[in-house]
């Protein structure tokens, strides 16, 4: 089977500074995968060209076999959802305004959203755990409110590849579990689910896969225990961790 | 359809605006009824055209500030304060100063266009998208300060005083002298305008999770830039060209309607181009009240004068909001 994502010998540069290389690398269907490494390491940089926002100098990404430039902008914006750092909005929309930008590269111009829509973005909504909040002013929702708004989104277009940079960043752990629950949900019905985070308990506990980056190079690739080992964590996060990281046990009430 | 109380609302007050304007400032309204053919004459040739002209730029103006605050994601952008009018005015002046107005009467319009055109692009290279308000509006005053001494200089060297006060009183902006040829060189233009700047308006909704989320929603950002720059040129130069310099209508009208299409920069569009049309309409037939007899108030006059404490408002008010 083709891998979603194959990447061979890879160099993107911000000017000067070498911001990520990546020697070979190719992701999965249905896996849940996330990526580490301290504030700069080059995280968002591997997630936006995962995402085709990113052209690589060198080397190209390879999306099920196809290079990802050879896809149209729509055709892309289909197959590939794409969950930005950034939770602001230019405009206090209302809430279930901007989960249905989601369906946006589906709508043919003049056209109304179709009831495969409609369900599309209902199931979205639940999943993120957003029920309730859509009738809702974007700019009265609280932070965690905003950022399940913002996910509902990611899910509704239904893509079968889900991209996340620090999905749930700066919020409440319950709603930090609450969005690994519904990642490790989307990454079980085939979905190829990457995330960059800092939680290294929650990614311990919920990622099939962790690849570990820093200074723009991935040092470690596998299963979290193996990934996240004493030695990584000492080296990469200057963390003394003699055990590993031990995932917790915490459950929503 | 949404929006169908408010979009009939705004035509209802088009309507009702565009009646009022037709029949005040002493229309000889009995001599009219007696079947007096002056009379008829004024209605169709003279009051008629006028209407229909300050309707259409006022919807050229009002639509495409709509479109430029959704591409922006700013409430300070307009086709005046970012430099887009003025360089249609540079355009339209070069036309005039150069004599190929007298040549034919497409230049004037051609040559606005143009100069928008070139503004519009000036603006995006100077500021670049997603563009804090500080930038913009920085960068629009530089777009507009070059077209302005562009224009002085035209002025500086005209070659005697008529042709001064030629362009001195374009500049002003008006709609007197407004005849059915106006019209018919406005029109075509600034639909083309406004329909392509209407056909901006969902990638203008993607736009407001940011730049990078409209990308990855397949939103192609160069595509929209060519489409918004070429739209709003056509319709604003051709606003300029038939009307002259009219500012702040599209900063005004846009930011009242907004929390009436619960700030959706799509939904804004059409509501905004219908508001600016009876805006202007209504600040006309204000300016010939105002005016009676004694020297003509000029429309850009009015709209700057109105225009600007509500710019200052916005000012301070966006200032506020962030940093």
């Amino acid at each position: 089977m083709t891998p979603r994502f194959e990447l061979e010998s890879i160099e993107c540069r911000y000017e000067d500074r070498l911001a990520l290389q990546v020697d070979q690398l190719s992701l999965d269907a249905g896996e849940l995968t996330a990526i580490v490494g301290p504030n700069g390491a080059g995280k968002s940089t591997l997630i936006r060209m995962l995402a085709g926002l990113l052209r690589p100098q060198i080397g190209d990404v390879r999306f099920d076999g196809v290079g990802l430039e050879r896809f149209t902008d729509r055709e892309r914006a289909r197959r590939i959802a794409y969950l930005p750092a950034d939770t602001r909005l230019a405009w206090p929309m209302i809430a279930g305004r901007v989960v249905e930008l989601g369906r946006h590269p589906f709508l043919k111009p003049l056209t109304q959203l179709t009831d495969l829509d409609r369900r599309a973005i209902a199931e979205a909504v639940s999943r993120a755990g957003a029920t309730g909040l859509t009738e809702r002013r974007f700019d009265q929702l609280s932070s965690g409110e905003k950022a399940r708004i913002l996910l509902a989104r990611a899910l509704a277009t239904q893509a079968e590849t889900l991209l996340l940079d620090e999905p749930g960043a700066a919020l409440d752990p319950r709603y930090q579990l609450a969005v690994m629950k519904a990642l490790k949900a989307e990454a079980a019905s085939g979905v190829c689910t990457v995330f960059a985070g800092h939680s290294l308990e929650l990614v311990s506990r919920f990622a099939g896969r962790v690849l570990v980056i820093e200074a723009g190079c991935i040092v470690a690739d596998g299963k979290p225990r193996d990934a996240l080992s004493p030695q990584i964590l000492s080296d990469v996060f200057g963390l003394a961790a003699p055990n590993g990281i031990i995932p917790p046990d915490w459950a929503l009430a | 359809m949404k929006d169908i109380r408010l979009i009939g609302t705004l035509i209802a007050l088009c309507l009702i605006v565009a009646a009022g304007s037709l029949f005040v400032d002493e229309f000889p309204m009995r001599a009219l009824l007696a079947g007096d053919e002056t009379a008829r004459l004024i209605l169709i040739e003279i009051r008629l055209p006028r209407v229909v002209l300050g309707f259409l730029v006022g919807a050229a103006l009002g639509l495409s500030g709509a479109a430029l605050q959704g591409y922006f994601r700013n409430p300070l952008a307009d086709p005046g304060v970012v430099g887009v009018s003025a360089s249609a005015g540079l355009g339209a002046v070069a036309a005039l100063y150069f004599g190929f107005s007298a040549v034919s009467v497409l230049a004037l319009p051609v040559l606005a266009i143009t100069g928008a055109a070139l503004g519009g692009m000036a603006l995006l290279l100077i500021a670049g998208r997603g563009a804090s308000a500080t930038t913009l509006i920085l960068s629009g005053v530089a777009v507009g300060a070059l077209a302005n001494a562009m224009v002085a200089l035209a002025m500086n060297f005209s070659p005697n005083p008529w042709a001064l006060s030629e362009i001195a009183y374009w500049l002003m902006g008006s709609l007197r002298n407004s005849s059915w040829t106006e019209v018919q060189i406005g029109l075509p233009l600034i639909a083309m305008g406004l329909a392509l700047n209407m056909s901006t308006s969902r990638d203008l909704d993607s736009l407001t999770i940011g730049e990078e989320g409209a990308r990855s929603l397949g939103v192609n950002l160069r595509a929209l830039q060519i489409r918004l720059i070429a739209g709003t040129a056509l319709a604003v130069g051709a606003a300029v060209a038939v009307a002259g310099a009219i500012g702040f209508v599209g900063l005004v009208v846009p930011h009242l309607l907004r929390p009436f299409v619960q700030f959706e920069p799509s939904r804004l569009l059409l509501p905004s181009a219908l508001g600016g049309g009876a805006l202007l309409t209504t600040a006309d037939a204000a300016t010939r009240l105002i005016s009676g007899d004694g020297v003509p108030l000029y429309l850009g006059v009015m709209t700057a004068v109105l225009g600007v404490p509500f710019f200052f408002h916005l000012i301070r008010q966006t200032g506020r909001q962030a940093p």
